[in-house]
């Protein structure tokens, strides 16, 4: 890494991560999402200047991550039922570099549209051989890839008659606080989308495709599973000032 | 392509969706990290025990409560803290915890020092707190800070933060348990927490 400009080599001195642009995350209290009357604040939110505090984070390495925790479906004596599917993809910041090394933790639904929790009371059956949770860490060009069933769509009680549509759960933590996403992974052509006030709850177009995976024929295993490709985009930090005088 | 548009931003972000329900199917209590200092650290040793509550005041069960944090001297174990402060290895400074089924999740951990903030003016010794649950459709970022410290009548960030809510923010000690502190987290309702736009 290039030394920092001497601006920043005073220890209280910080280079901020980007803000996201206005009105493209999902608001608090969006009462399609039931849930969020209870639960969303009502007051507005006090921009905070990032400090040390924002711009450092926990660091994650190989002792949390174990060798077949990217691939879901040797986690148990059998296979799970289901369609085989890789899932793989990059992160990046919003400078367009990749992210390293960060640790990605994902979980899902089997094939049924069962998680393997104690309140997840759908009448469908669980699989014994499937668990439904990964965890890797990007290399260093930011590349990650699992290896899973593709999740089925579930019932919820939202409002009468709602269905999830299928989707995969993503918790990364970037490089700092500032850059911690959880997000959630849709399938392309999933007629359940339209009608998802979570997935709609993404205020903008763009963005809601932007959670939307790509079918990639060359993603594929051939003869054993089907690829699909979604890179992920988290916060990154404002240029330097050397940068911002071109 | 990666034309900087006018933000300097060359890909646009990812938006953030609910962790829902169901999200310790991996982020589960094997994975959970209790002990945000490890036995030995250097720092005032304490138990803090986190309490979420709803708009209507009632506990929230099933969420996820993250805490960063600097050691003792008030240095983050990572790379961007450039500070000449020492720092011992097995300092972490990261813990994560579920609430249970009264909305409570209990940490340990050491007080943290103070921490430079705005053109150098030193913080008042706090945690990092990010909220997740089902209803909550990206983080809720919060501060905790300790009741009784002298440290926060200076803090310039507490110094944005409206007077009448400022207490929001501040852990007190449990009485007659020397060492466990207790933090309501009021997502929504009169006793409102406040929450930062990181």
């Amino acid at each position: 890494m290039s030394r920092p400009p001497k601006r920043y080599r005073d220890s209280h001195l910080v280079v901020p991560y980007r803000r996201y642009p206005r009105g493209s995350q999902p608001p608090y209290l969006y009462p399609p999402y039931r849930l969020t009357l209870s639960r969303a604040p009502r007051k507005p939110l006090i921009v905070l200047p990032h400090t040390l505090s924002e711009i450092t984070g926990p660091v994650f390495g190989h002792g949390d991550v174990r060798e077949t925790d990217n691939d879901l479906t040797r986690q148990h004596a059998g296979e799970p039922l289901g369609e085989r599917i890789t899932v793989s993809g990059r992160v990046l910041d919003d400078n367009g570099r990749p992210v390293p090394n960060t640790l990605i933790e994902l979980w899902q639904c089997n094939a049924a549209g069962r998680y393997r929790h104690r309140i997840d009371q759908h009448h469908a059956p669980l699989d014994p051989n499937f668990s439904g949770a990964g965890r890797t860490l990007t290399d260093a060009q930011g590349n990650y890839r699992f290896i899973t069933i593709k999740p089925g769509p579930y019932p919820w009680d939202n409002h009468p008659n709602a269905w999830r549509p299928a989707h995969i759960h993503f918790s990364l933590y970037g490089t700092a606080f500032a850059t911690r996403l959880v997000t959630q992974m849709y399938f392309p052509g999933d007629p359940l989308l339209p009608f998802c006030p979570i997935f709609n709850s993404i205020p903008d177009r763009k963005g809601r495709e932007r959670v939307i995976s790509k079918f990639e024929l060359n993603r594929t295993e051939p003869g054993w599973a089907l690829g699909f490709h979604f890179d992920i985009v988290v916060r990154g930090q404002e240029s330097t000032p050397f940068e911002r005088q071109r | 392509m990666n034309a900087r548009g006018k933000s300097g931003r060359v890909l646009e972000p990812t938006p953030w969706c609910t962790v829902g329900p169901y999200f310790s199917v991996t982020v589960s209590d094997a994975n959970s990290v209790r002990a945000i200092a490890a036995p030995g650290a250097k720092g005032e040793r304490m138990k803090l025990l986190c309490a979420v509550f709803d708009r209507d005041g009632k506990p929230v069960p099933d969420t996820l409560v993250e805490i960063w944090q600097a050691n003792a001297d008030g240095k983050y174990n990572h790379p961007a803290d450039r500070q000449a402060k020492s720092m011992d290895a097995s300092f972490r400074g990261f813990g994560r915890q579920i609430t249970d089924e009264n909305g409570v999740c209990e940490f340990e951990t050491i007080k943290p020092g103070r921490v430079p903030g705005p053109r150098g003016a030193l913080q008042a010794p706090h945690l990092e707190a990010g909220i997740f649950t089902r209803g909550v459709l990206r983080i809720l970022a919060t501060r905790i800070y300790f009741s009784g410290d002298a440290a926060n009548k200076d803090c310039p960030v507490l110094a944005r933060v409206p007077k009448s809510r400022r207490t929001t923010l501040v852990a007190q000690p449990v009485a007659g348990q020397p060492g466990t502190w207790r933090h309501g987290i009021h997502l929504s309702g009169p006793k409102e927490t406040v929450f930062f736009d990181v």
